[in-house]
Formats: C-alpha cells, structure tokens, sequence
C-alpha cells in the first residue's frame, strides 16, 4: 500500500477492504464495474471480485436501492451507489418509508443491513442538480444512520463499519474532498458510527464541522491562531448517531461556539446541534451560538457564484472573530 | 392439483374469507382502528400461488395482503390481534392491516406505497442467484401498480439480470376507486407490458385456484431452471370496497354480480366435485375454518395492549431507537 492514499481511492479500497472479509458483501450501482466509477471511486473491485459481485445497473436509482433492500433483507450485504447525491430524491420512497421502517413496522422481524453511497455537495462547479449537500434530507428519517467521512483513512475505517453495520447506513463520499490525500490506515481499522474526532484542539471557540466544512474548519482556525483565537475543530463524522457529548464535551472547554456546515442554514443538521446544546449545554455557553451554513438558493454554475453560496473560509473566520469578542 | 391438494386449498380459502369477514366485523364494533383493504374474493390467487411455492420462497405484497399472510403461514389469530392492536399481533401492533409480515416463513412483508416492494424482490431473487439457491422471489401487486416507475425498473432489471422472480398483478379492475382500463392504455396492465421488458406475460383465471397454482408452478419451474421472470396477470375481483371507507357504489351492478358468481369458493367447490370430493368433506372443511376463525377473534380480543415502551424499540438492530450520545 501507497504512503499516501485519494479519498477516492480509499472509497474503492474500503469497500474492497470489506469484500475480502466477508462474500455476503456485493456492490451495484450506475457504471461502477468496468468503468470504476464515474468519480473512480470503485476502480479495480471489478476485476479482483469479479461481475458476480460488482454489477453495473440500468439508470433505475428506484430498482438499485429497492434491490439492495431485497437482498439485505435476505442475507447479503450489498452496498449501493446513487451517483449523486442530488439522485437520491429519485429513490426517495426507498430512502424515506422502506428501508427505514420495514424494521419497525414489522415488530423487529426485519434486518436491513445496506449501505447507500453516494457523492454529495458542491465545490466543482456541477450547478444545480449535481452539487447539492443533501445529508440533511436523511437526517430527517428516522431509521437511517448516516456517515459522512472527511479523510481517507475515516473513509476506510467508517465503510468498515458501514457495510458491517445491521443497520442501513447512508454513506456521503464528499465530491470536493475526492482528491484530497492521507495515510492509509493500517489493516483491520473501524471508526465506529456516532464517534466524533476533536481534529484540532483548542480553547476559545468550537467549530463543529462536518465533511467538506473539516478542512474549511482547520483552515480558518490556522488564521484565527495567527490572531490568538485558539479554535478546537470537531468532526462530527457522523449525523446519526450523533456524538452530541462530544459536542457539549468541548463546549466545557470552550464556550463557543459555531457550527459549519455547506447545506442551507433552514433545516441544517447544525440547527440540531445547537438545539442540543441549548437544551443540555445553556450553562455552557459565554457566547450566543452562531451557524455558518450555505444560502437557500439551488447551487449556481459559476465559481464567483458558488462562492457566495457555501461556507468559506473567510465566513467562517468572520463568526469566529465575532462570537471571540462577544 | 390432486383432491386431498384441492381440498387443503379450499379450506385455507375459506379460512382466510371468514377471517376477512371477522376482521370487517371488528371494525364495525370499533376494535379495528385505521383501515383494512380486504382481499375477500382475491383467495384463489394467494392460495394457489403458494401451494405451488416452496417454503423457503420469498413473497412481497402490498396493503391487500391479508391473504397473502394467511396463504403463507401466519394465524387468523396473530393477523387479527395485529389488527386489533394487541400485543399478541403479528407485528407486535406496529404494523397494523396494511403491513403483516411473517418473515420466519417467508412473508416478507406487505407495503403500502404502491409498487415499492417490485424492487425489493427483484433483490431477494437477486441474492437468492448470488447466494446459490434456488430459492424464487414472488411480488404480488395491484393493476394501479403497473403504472408506477418502480414497474418498470423492475421488470427491466429482472431480465437484465435472469432473475428468479415472478410478478404476479391482481388485476381487480380498480385502481383504488378509479377503473384501471380509464388510466392506462393497454388491455392487459400487467401481460402487455412484459413483452416489452423481454419477459413473458400471461394472463389467468385469478379466481380459479387450480389454475394459478398450475401457472405460478409452471413459471416457478422455468425461473428456478435460469429462464429467468415472468409476469402473470391473475384477473380477479374484490368484494369490498377499496378500503373500509369505500362502499364501492360506482361498481355496475351487473359487474358486481357477474364477478360474484365466479367466486373462487364456489370454483373450488365445482372443481371437487369434479375430482369426486363429496359436500360432506367440503362441509367439514368449512366447519373447521368457521371454528378456527371463531376461537382467533376470541384468542385476539383477549390479547393484552402493547408496552406503551414498546414505542421506542426496533429502529435500529441493537433493539432500540437512539439516535445521538
């Protein structure tokens, strides 16, 4: 194995990581076999598992996601790209009222052990209808577990735990992030679903970010270090389960705080978050809470315009810098 | 099908006839709550298919499943304290009418968004192929379903992929309140359709229980042989409404009475006779649906309410409902 390994690799590598280990798992989706995927984030599983168990499928998000329930519910694990994250609303029915509730519904006779990847949010410039960041659509469900790695070695790691999880998992491989490179982790490494990572500690102000916001986070918390802002920088990893102590963990050692996140402010998974830490962590608090989120307004085409509409690093320093001198 | 085969198809119709008229009852007397879509007149093609399925087949069906839990293993009892909302129910009275799953025997369970289970047992079959079996996945839909895309992404993926599964449509005539022939532009919803996904599609008498079970085997042979799916549109007709609101008064009379005298029990009955089963052994037969169903109202109003803590358990596989530390 390379020093250093792409997220994109580490999507095809975590999910070969699993295949090796157990024949149940099986992988379909949109042109991911032979052409490795259009992000190439499933080259070589085709030809080191072979078609019976990496299959191209029609363009049927509907039959792709249905199918993976079918045969989860009956003993394989298999493991579905939607090719976009923006694609999911196609399958929605499966995503909302199937997969969710059969558990439930059924008094608890029903395992639907699944995973959903899919590549999600802005940044590459793909408008409107390819460059949403739709993880809070799941969060709204009930039943749905949802993992949202920022590095390779967390993308390895919560796959492992993904595709091993009985519960169906809703995995966001951030298409802005694909390129970007990390170590490898070693052999046998699980980042266990609803386990937040303090990525850089701090003492003034927790920035709670999520994916693609990871790196944002990090970047503006080396500038407010310049300043004398000490930032502490947590990835949440994971929406459900969701590690609200690690959240109000940091709050004790902060009192600030901001969260980030590239989704529009209205439904955000950071209006959650905050709602928390104003139920259970008001005494915490020094400072009002403040949420940099995306506009809400459909993802625009052009670069100068997409950056008015997600987090950057320059807004995220702004409600840093305010919320330290408040 | 041979008599004693005959016979066992018969008695299980009835059963489920009077456990669909038990549970009409107990939701005049304001024990059902919800609603109930009843599939009294729709037995023959439940019973049939599943006398020619094997145990370990899979089954998927939709909100008018009471049949079909009934044809493939679980109680008048357990259906109708899941519709009473006992504790005792099916699915611990989380489900209700519209979702009786009996998975240990292969009921996968019933859904109610229309044409959302096709897919599902596309992947059943699916896995049943990659897992070496020879095991065959069954969706039972409604003629409104052959109108959703879900129909057709999973005819399509079926015969891409030489799937073991059949579609079998209960063509009732009626999309919900709406005749299926004012919406959709060919004859045969389900059958004319197939053709042009590169399945076979039949057509079959759904009220006539030999009949389906001789389709549904003949196909289940062909599937589980590599020949991959097929459609079978089974033609029936429902006694009820829609649902428990529906009176069904825009059904023609002379339609309703055509359809209820080609009513599966009475086939059934002519066809015994024919094979030379007497009415005293189809009499004893009834008597022993009527006294099953009759101890399972009773076995199921005495059944005691859910945990109200029950509420919060099964979402997620460890057993409970948590969503954040």
């Amino acid at each position: 194995m390379a020093d250093v390994i792409t997220y994109r690799e580490a999507v095809a590598e975590g999910i070969a990581r699993e295949m090796r280990r157990d024949t149940t798992v099986v992988c379909l989706g949109e042109d991911i076999a032979a052409a490795g995927g259009v992000f190439k984030t499933t080259v070589g599983l085709r030809a080191e598992f072979g078609p019976e168990r990496v299959w191209d499928t029609p363009i049927s998000e509907q039959a792709i996601v249905g199918a993976a329930m079918g045969a989860a519910m009956t003993g394989m694990r298999p493991v579905a790209e939607i090719m976009f994250s923006d694609f999911l609303a196609c399958c929605w029915d499966y995503l909302a009222n199937e997969i969710p509730k059969v558990r439930y519904m059924t008094g608890g006779q029903v395992t639907v052990p699944l995973v959903v990847r899919t590549a999600n949010g802005g940044g590459l410039g793909f408008g409107a209808q390819h460059s949403q960041a739709t993880e809070n659509w799941a969060l709204t469900v009930p039943g749905l577990k949802i993992a949202a790695p920022a590095t390779p070695s967390d993308v390895i790691g919560m796959m492992a735990a993904a595709i091993r999880s009985d519960d169906p998992v809703v995995f966001f491989e951030h298409k802005a992030l694909l390129a970007t490179k990390g170590a490898p982790p070693p052999p046998g490494h699980v980042v266990e679903l609803g386990r937040a990572a303090v990525v850089r500690e701090g003492t003034d102000v927790t920035l709670v970010a999520l994916a693609s916001t990871v790196p944002l986070a990090l970047k503006a918390a080396d500038v407010l270090s310049g300043e004398g802002t000490e930032v502490e920088v947590i990835d949440l990893r994971c929406l459900v389960p969701l590690d609200a102590a690690a959240v109000l963990g940091s709050l004790r050692r902060t009192s600030r705080l901001v969260t980030v996140e590239e989704n529009p402010y209205q439904g955000g998974w950071g209006a959650t978050v905050v709602s928390i830490v104003a139920d259970e962590g008001f005494g915490l608090l020094d400072a009002p809470v403040r949420r940099v989120a995306g506009e809400c307004v459909p993802l625009p085409f052009a670069d100068a315009l997409e950056e008015q509409v997600i987090p950057t690093v320059d807004r995220v320093v702004t409600a840093v810098r305010q919320l330290a001198a408040y | 099908m041979d008599a004693a085969g005959l016979l066992a198809c018969y008695e299980r119709m009835a059963v489920i006839r009077r456990t669909e008229k038990a549970a009409h009852d107990l939701f005049l007397q304001g024990l059902v709550k919800g609603t109930t879509h009843l599939a009294a007149g729709q037995e023959a093609i439940a019973v049939g298919a599943s006398a020619a399925l094997r145990s370990d087949d899979y089954v998927f069906a939709t909100y008018r499943g009471h049949h079909h839990a009934l044809a493939r293993g679980a109680t008048p009892e357990e259906c109708l304290a899941e519709l009473m909302s006992r504790a005792t129910g099916l699915c611990k009275a989380k489900g209700g009418s519209m979702h009786l799953t009996k998975a240990a025997t292969g009921m996968l369970g019933s859904y109610a968004i229309v044409g959302s289970h096709l897919p599902m047992a596309v992947g059943a079959a699916w896995s049943a192929r990659l897992r070496g079996t020879d095991q065959l996945a069954v969706a039972f839909f409604g003629d409104g379903a052959t109108n959703i895309g879900a129909f057709h992404e999973s005819l399509n993926l079926a015969a891409v992929w030489k799937l073991p599964v059949l579609f079998v449509c209960e063509n009732n005539l009626y999309m919900e309140y709406t005749p299926i022939a004012e919406v959709t532009a060919v004859a045969r919803p389900a059958a004319d359709r197939a053709p042009a996904h590169g399945i076979p599609g039949e057509v079959v008498d759904g009220n006539d229980v030999v009949a389906v079970e001789e389709a549904v085997a003949r196909l289940a042979r062909r599937a589980r042989a590599g020949g991959g799916p097929a459609v079978l549109e089974a033609e029936t007709y429902r006694h009820f409404g829609h649902s428990r609101a529906d009176p069904a008064s825009y059904r023609p009379a002379e339609e309703v009475e055509r359809w209820l005298k080609h009513d599966p029990l009475d086939l059934a009955r002519g066809r015994l006779a024919e094979l030379g089963v007497g009415t005293e052994a189809v009499a004893e037969a009834d008597e022993r649906a009527r006294a099953l169903v009759e101890r399972a109202v009773e076995a199921a109003k005495a059944g005691p309410p859910p945990d109200p803590r029950e509420a919060l358990t099964d979402v997620w596989a460890d057993g409970g409902a948590a969503w954040r530390t």
